[in-house]
């Protein structure tokens, strides 16, 4: 098991470093058309074939990693501050503060995230600039998966709000921002990380789901769920695989987070 | 009972506020009130206006939301605006495909799950251990949408797409929970005194994982919801995830309102049945 973590951080890394260089090995930019050659097969030229628009499918996939990989970590870093905010703020003030977060939690709870997330991308504007597109469906993310997190840091707050060594603290004198600056987010800190790795793979799954809805990035832009839209008009494993090269990186990726993850969950 | 009363006025209180998010998110959108009928040059003038007032009389959020609640217990759920068609009638004829492919897709997951989940906890070896670790990221790293359409090119049971979905989920929690109750001091005892695996299984370890699987059944539900859309707009089955998808996408407002509401009732008591389940479960056993 260990090489196996070990090989996922290896992928995650050589995934990572590819996408982040782009630039640098693409051999096309991600909206160059090949008009006189749509739909080809892969070839010395496109090492994955191109899409019927004529586009290299291989620089496509390298951007489009680079945009999944680069906006799940910032979505998932909003959604754990707002967790922070919410359920931390919550659980150390107690009483009312409490009650309310709490409220609002199981009222994002109630519902299912998926549901949730299409409703409310669906209500914002669809004819927008890619760039936009990409900031209003992570920044989406990020503003709406923050309510499973709140709960967990709100339980973790409260048991340190009661714990021996705060009471001490609060005996000796210290008090409001000082004692939860000084004392309890320091050791928040563990279930806040876990927090922010568990919601990247969440949020990577789900800007993939809205992709392919047609509700994630715009076009040119790509990113896995726009990538994976081309899986619709799919014919036959055997003659198209190369299509399915970004579902599979998507997968692998993905898979090495959970294969990371499950450690620490293992261990909770 | 008070309990119990308490908690239906907690659920109640959640389903209104819902309806209520929905609503105003429906109201924020842009086009919101823009009706292409409008546009109908053989409507006369009178007709125009007429959709106009319709329309002008959803704009004011609070007023909507008091007249739908009110209407609502009197069982009229207003008229779908992109389907033209009583928002009833619709629910009615689409509730009932969806429980049965979310239902069956619940069962299929469940039992794969279950099955796979007690074959490596009891097996013990590290190579089922790590092959039940792989198949489960590997389920749980491919979106419901990817699923629905490989489902559709295959020509393969949509509930299956809703069963892959669930399935890496409940079989992850399931494994741990079984592993932490295999290991629990009592049951060293068992072996000792000689009971067999399948005893030790049924007696001893399944009421401990009990109470904390049925958390998960509740859980499981709202997964299998949330897959549901996808698969039925991509598989094109006319189900309440399809309807969802078609009232998102035409920001069709009493539509909207009634599934939010219709979901959100679902959920919570499908989550507190599991816990009432769980807590009866737990009183018995003491």
């Amino acid at each position: 098991m260990r090489r196996v973590r070990q090989s996922a951080w290896v992928l995650l890394a050589l995934v990572v470093i590819g996408s982040l260089g782009a630039g640098l090995w693409a051999p096309a930019d991600y909206a160059t058309q090949f008009r006189e050659a749509p739909n080809s097969p892969p070839s010395h030229q496109h090492w994955l074939g191109t899409d019927e628009l004529g586009r290299d499918r291989f620089s496509r996939v390298l951007y489009g990693t680079r945009v999944s990989l680069l906006m799940a970590p910032a979505a998932a870093l909003l959604s754990t501050l707002l967790a922070t905010l919410a359920g931390g703020i919550a659980g150390y003030l107690g009483g009312w503060w409490e009650r309310i977060a709490m409220a609002a939690t199981d009222l994002f709870l109630s519902m299912p995230w998926l549901f949730l997330l299409l409703v409310v991308r669906a209500m914002l504007p669809l004819n927008v600039s890619p760039i936009t597109s990409i900031a209003v469906t992570f920044l989406l993310l990020g503003l709406l998966g923050w309510a499973a997190s709140a709960r967990v840091l709100c339980a973790g707050t409260r048991g340190l709000r009661d714990s021996d060594f705060v009471l001490q603290a609060r005996a000796s004198g210290l008090r409001g921002f000082r004692l939860l600056a000084l004392h309890v987010m320091p050791n928040l800190k563990p279930v806040l990380l876990a927090q922010f790795w568990i919601s990247i793979p969440v949020f990577i799954i789900s800007e993939a789901n809205l992709g392919i809805l047609g509700l994630g990035v715009a076009e040119p832009l790509p990113s896995w769920g726009s990538l994976l839209r081309e899986l619709e008009g799919f014919t036959s494993f055997g003659f198209e695989a190369w299509k399915l090269v970004p579902l599979l990186l998507l997968v692998l990726v993905v898979s090495s987070f959970q294969i990371i993850l499950s450690r620490d969950e293992v261990y909770a | 009972m008070r309990k119990l009363v308490r908690h239906l006025a907690a659920m109640a209180a959640i389903v209104v506020a819902g309806g209520l998010l929905s609503a105003t998110l429906v109201r924020l959108a842009p086009g919101f009130g823009t009706d292409e009928r409008q546009l109908d040059s053989r409507l006369s003038s009178e007709s125009v206006e007429a959709l106009r007032q319709a329309r002008a009389r959803d704009r004011n959020i609070p007023s909507f939301y008091l007249h739908y609640l009110l209407r609502a217990l009197r069982g009229d759920l207003g008229e779908s605006r992109t389907l033209n068609r009583p928002v009833r009638q619709l629910l009615a004829e689409r509730l009932p495909v969806t429980a049965r492919l979310v239902g069956a897709g619940l069962l299929a997951g469940w039992l794969c799950a279950v099955l796979l989940a007690v074959g490596a906890t009891l097996t013990r070896k590290p190579a089922c251990d790590l092959l039940a670790t792989l198949v489960g990221a590997l389920f749980l790293s491919v979106p419901a949408a990817v699923l629905a359409l490989l489902f559709v090119f295959a020509s393969a049971p949509a509930c299956l797409a809703i069963a892959l979905v669930v399935f890496p989920k409940v079989f992850s929690y399931t494994r741990n929970l079984l592993a932490k109750s295999y290991s629990l001091p009592h049951l060293m005892t068992a072996y000792a005194k000689g009971s067999g695996p399948l005893r030790i299984l049924v007696w001893h370890v399944l009421p401990v994982a009990g109470t904390q699987l049925l958390a998960v059944a509740g859980i499981s539900v709202s997964i299998a919801l949330g897959a549901a859309i996808p698969v039925e707009a991509l598989c094109g089955i006319a189900g309440i995830g399809q309807l969802a998808w078609q009232a998102a996408l035409g920001r069709d407002l009493p539509l909207l309102v009634n599934l939010t509401v219709l979901v959100t009732v679902v959920t919570l008591a499908a989550n507190w049945g599991s816990e009432f389940a769980g807590r009866d479960l737990r009183t018995r056993e003491a």
